[in-house]
């Protein structure tokens, strides 16, 4: 017994000893982007400001899941990046620290729109319209004429091609529902979304693989974020991106200041420097092509011309709210989803 | 205890151990463990010192070591016991009620005034633990339990206490959240109307409507992939153990190859062939007119990957079975004038029914907490773990019904387990005796090795194909659009530049690639042991609550990887227990997922090996520590190859468990390989996948060579067919 004890205690010993000291001038990123463009922020942060950055990558919602599950002792300084939503229902909870930047007058308006909303708990970066991509190969092999609008996608020549994500499961899908509902009205939004069921071929888990399975031809349409869509046109693959003649819904990618957090100086610093020009004009350059928040940032050459884009006034604070999303979701799954194809 | 005076003098040493524990160790962990070493401060001191900086209470914990010494001075175990348990007790009472934030249930400042707060234990709070532990299960041995073993009632006090705390509290904390409703009131209502919930009981597909509910697909799928990956691995097994196949080396390798692959990469190779835009499918559409469809997404594509990857599990399960059956039994078959056939339904099958029934319920068991394959490949088919792991991260933000689906997928498992005793029983498989045992395993039946052979040569086809993609498309442009052969991948990930500093590894990948080793080599002999020592426990030892004891150890590998995940930041973010952050957590995760296979393999083998071994070497006064390092460890070999292997394997290959454990510091290969995937970077995701496997490879490699292969003094099979 002596033996396995000790051995037992040494094995212990051992884990706990293989665990190095945190940084004292650090700062930790919970980082809601792709990952080429969280470390290349984060290298350019350290670079600019000499801080050490211990950045973690995960999607908007895992990151709102730690928060919540971490609020009794948070891990994490700052949440930069993701869409929206959570950040607004993580301001509502009390997650995020309140902060009025002194750079908030050099936003554009969604930006500090989004700021005010949620009582200075979080604050615009990005912004991304919706709207979805085809694939040209696939396309021109059955010889159909591409499609433009939101209601091209109802067409029956359009029968199994089209995939989207489950509103349930994504909030890119979300972003789409309430669009819908928000341009056309609940029960005529609700009419497409019946029509568009008959033509959809999968409802996919997470909001982007829509954009890749298009890319790749396993779908002719996916509905996705414009920049998604371009982002998988730049790995090579024939996908066409079109915004809706109709006009479409956006998402505003966020960022806020965790409460509690053990490095509030450092993040606070991290804030300002992604708020400002420097910061916001390296995105292009890591495959990432939304509109930036800062106003005098170029809009980078390959996001979707603005001029093109017919954004919607999207309701973020009623469409937010977790009682009309809650609600939605459950109208949607009850006479939308269960619907025979 | 036979030899009177040893067992005093072991409570002595663990007495003192405790003293030391409270005397000299640091009492606090700090953040970072040689950060604290350096600039802690009075945090380090350790328990007897506390009351200077104002933690009295700590110090409290010598009052029950100091009545152990007068028990154990005046031979009285029942009051060791309570001074034990006391200890125990003590240490956990005042953790759980002052926090790091001060007292956890405000009403009690009022009794006893504000007494500040306090960080997480750390190793004094370790060592006395341990140390308590110990004394109880001398007292407990002293008062006649268990035959007076220490050792028995030690290892089953560690085992159990370590279980506790690593997988049933966090798990409670998550599943407390089912009763609860969005304010965190209880709320017994919305768990019940959660559970009956049509998206998971619905039966709508058997009656004409869309789609059945998830925990229906869930089950059903599970069925069909643990009834396919018991079937193949018994192909698989029979082929490598009673045949001369003529590439034996291959039928390992093929074997091996998907246990050593990150689930989500098999999927993402299964689309580049049989997707709408694969290569197959546009080679048949174009030669053969088939048209492309989408058959792939849905029961038939996560199927598929599913047996790819679990179908080696069985195999490594029922190998170990097959070549620990005496051949002397079936040889007397044979003598006994059965034919080949008979003799394999009525001798060989029975004796190896406890390896199949293990088989199958690891293949349910994996199916049912798979996440990565019907993540990519799942098209409208809803399973209970993806269904999980968005309801905590997905846009409805539900954690009150990731806990209600986590219940139905644990009874389930649950199920799966009565299922599984029922129908092995209570009959007797042992067939290693200390009696002389030789002989030759008769060959198979013809139709039996043709049958075998049919299934296995297919499968090591599709197999190889399958990894000729995984392997290969990394080091191409865009595979199935660009095949031109590139490195620009490969030096990406794992580039080494030149620069004044000399060489340095200039990869994005290094970084995570090396935690995910280091991690995973730490996790692997404390996981086997573990496994093995507790499989030990549950099949040699008889006491109290066994049957309790064991369904605890299989939970978190019941359990997807998700809610495990949670549950760990759940319970250990926060004093008395404090571990997220550190590279401990992501190891006790790791080794807690991955024990109950060594457990399954562990159990497979003991029950065929004979009591009267350990008899035998009890009666010749070995203690049972001796006997089982000494006889048993080296007959279950093949079950610590498998248990060290897998338990490896798994470490590094995990995904959901650890993508809420991960941090900057420790990063893991599989979260960055899904981050690439996730954006469409195949061919990072591919070269970095090719890199694991054939790191895995050598590894596996290595761990044969180290610990050997099965040698139980037989002669070596001759098939004379």
């Amino acid at each position: 017994m002596n033996r396995v004890a000790v051995t037992f205690a040494a094995v212990a010993l051992g884990c706990i000893a293989s665990t190095a000291a945190r940084a004292q001038n650090s700062v930790t990123v919970y980082c809601g982007v792709d990952e080429n463009w969280c470390r290349g922020m984060v290298t350019a942060f350290t670079k600019a400001t000499g801080i050490k950055t211990e950045m973690t990558r995960q999607s908007a919602g895992e990151i709102y899941a730690r928060l919540r599950a971490e609020k009794d002792n948070p891990r994490g300084d700052i949440w930069w990046g993701g869409t929206g939503d959570p950040h607004l229902q993580a301001a509502e909870e009390g997650l995020s620290e309140e902060y009025h930047s002194p750079n908030l007058n050099k936003l554009t308006p969604w930006a500090q729109k989004q700021a005010e909303r949620s009582h200075y708990r979080t604050v615009g970066l990005y912004l991304g319209a919706l709207g979805y991509g085809y694939n040209s190969e696939e396309l021109a092999r059955r010889k159909m004429t591409p499609p433009a609008c939101w209601a091209d996608l109802i067409k029956p020549e359009y029968k199994g091609e089209v995939q989207i994500a489950d509103p349930n499961s994504s909030g890119t899908s979300w972003t789409t529902l309430a669009t819908l509902v928000q341009l056309m009205g609940e029960d005529e939004g609700f009419a497409f979304l019946k029509k568009l069921h008959a033509n959809v071929n999968e409802y996919t888990k997470s909001g982007a693989a829509p954009a890749q399975a298009a890319g790749r031809g396993e779908t002719l349409v996916g509905i996705a974020f414009q920049h998604d869509v371009i982002d998988v046109a730049k790995h090579g693959n024939p996908v066409v991106v079109v915004s809706p003649c109709e006009g479409t819904g956006y998402e505003i990618g966020s960022m806020s200041l965790i409460k509690g957090a053990k490095h509030p100086e450092e993040a606070k610093k991290f804030y300002e420097f992604a708020l400002s020009a420097e910061a916001q004009a390296i995105a292009p350059s890591f495959g990432s092509y939304q509109f930036p928040s800062n106003a005098s940032v170029p809009i980078p050459k390959e996001a979707p011309d603005l001029s093109k884009v017919k954004l919607i006034d999207y309701d973020f604070a009623k469409y937010g709210s977790s009682a009309v999303r809650t609600r939605l979701l459950g109208k949607w799954t009850a006479e939308v989803k269960s619907l025979p194809r | 205890m036979p030899e009177g005076a040893a067992v005093p003098r072991l409570a002595w040493r663990w007495l003192a151990a405790g003293v030391v524990a409270l005397a000299v160790l640091p009492w606090y962990g700090v953040e970072g463990f040689f950060g604290a070493l350096t600039g802690g401060g009075r945090a380090l001191w350790p328990a007897l010192a506390q009351p200077f900086d104002g933690h009295g209470w700590v110090a409290l914990c010598l009052v029950p070591l100091l009545v152990a010494g007068f028990a154990i001075a005046l031979r009285r175990p029942f009051l060791l016991a309570g001074a034990a348990l006391g200890g125990i007790s003590w240490m956990v009472l005042e953790g759980l009620a002052i926090t790091h934030k001060g007292w956890a249930w405000p009403g009690l400042a009022g009794w006893f005034g504000d007494l500040g707060a306090q960080p997480a234990m750390g190793w004094g709070a370790l060592g006395y633990a341990v140390a308590c532990l110990m004394l109880l299960s001398i007292a407990l041995a002293l008062r006649g339990w268990l035959r007076g073993d220490v050792f028995v009632l030690g290892a089953i006090l560690l085992v159990a206490a370590t279980v506790v705390l690593f997988v049933f509290l966090p798990l409670m904390q998550v599943l407390g959240s089912a009763v609860r409703d969005e304010a965190g009131q209880f709320a017994p209502w919305v768990f019940l109307a959660k559970l009956g919930d049509r998206s998971i009981w619905g039966v709508a597909c058997v009656t004409g409507g869309t789609a059945c509910g998830s925990a229906w697909n869930s089950l059903w799928l599970a069925v069909v992939v643990g009834g396919l990956t018991t079937v193949l691995g018994l192909a698989f097994a029979l082929v490598s153990a009673r045949t001369r196949f003529f590439a034996p080396g291959v039928l390992q390798v093929m074997g091996l190859l998907p246990v050593i692959t990150p689930p989500f990469v098999i999927g993402l190779a299964l689309i580049l062939m049989f997707g709408r835009a694969g290569f197959v499918s546009a080679f048949l559409a174009n030669n053969f007119g088939i048209p492309r469809t989408r058959w792939l997404y849905g029961v038939p594509g996560i199927a598929i990957a599913q047996v790819l990857a679990f179908t080696p599990i069985a195999f490594m399960v029922l190998q170990g079975v097959l070549r620990g059956v005496a051949p002397s039994l079936e040889e007397a078959a044979q003598t006994l004038r059965a034919g080949r056939w008979h003799a394999l339904r009525t001798v060989t099958w029975p004796l190896i029914r406890p390896g199949v029934a293990n088989a199958f319920l690891i293949g349910f068991i994996e199916s049912l907490a798979d996440f990565g394959n019907p993540l990519i490949l799942g098209g409208n088919f809803t399973v209970l773990s993806t269904d999980i792991f968005f309801a905590v991260v997905g846009a409805a933000h539900d954690q009150g019904r990731a806990a209600v689906l986590s219940i139905v997928l644990l009874v389930f498992t649950l199920a799966a387990f009565m299922a599984q005793r029922l129908w092995v029983g209570e009959g007797r498989y042992t067939t290693v005796t200390g009696k002389g045992d030789s002989g030759q395993p008769p060959p198979l039946p013809r139709g039996v090795a043709w049958a075998c052979h049919g299934v296995v040569l297919p499968w090591i086809l599709l197999t190889a194909v399958v990894y000729f993609l995984i392997l290969a498309g990394g080091f191409v442009t865009a595979i199935g659009r660009n095949n031109t052969p590139t490195l620009s991948h490969f030096l990406t990930v794992f580039g080494v530049d030149h620069g004044v500093g000399g060489w340095f590894l200039s990869g994005s990948g290094w970084d995570s690639f090396i935690t995910t080793l280091e991690l995973a080599a730490i996790a692997m002999p404390v996981t086997a042991g573990l496994g093995l020592l507790t499989a030990w426990l549950l099949a040699r030892q008889s006491f109290p609550g066994r049957g309790s004891f064991e369904f605890l150890t299989m939970l978190s590998f019941a359990v997807p990887g998700t809610v495990i995940g949670i549950s760990y930041i759940l319970a250990f973010n926060v004093p008395p227990v404090e571990l997220t952050g550190t590279g401990t957590i992501l190891v006790i995760c790791f080794v807690f997922r991955n024990m109950p296979v060594g457990i399954r393999a562990g159990l497979a083998s003991l029950a065929q090996i004979d009591r009267s071994l350990d008899e035998a070497s009890l009666t010749l006064r070995a203690n049972s520590f001796r006997t089982l390092r000494l006889v048993i460890l080296p007959i279950i070999r093949p079950a610590i190859v498998t248990a060290m292997v897998y338990s490896f394997v798994r470490a590094v290959t995990a995904v959901s468990a650890v993508i809420f454990l991960t941090t900057a510091q420790y990063n893991l290969a599989t979260v960055y390989i899904v981050g690439r995937a996730d954006i469409g970077e195949y061919g990072i995701a591919l070269v970095y996948s090719a890199v694991l496997i054939l790191t895995l490879i050598g590894v596996l490699a290595g761990i044969r060579l180290v610990v050997g292969e099965q040698r139980i003094g037989r002669r070596a099979l001759v098939v004379t067919s």
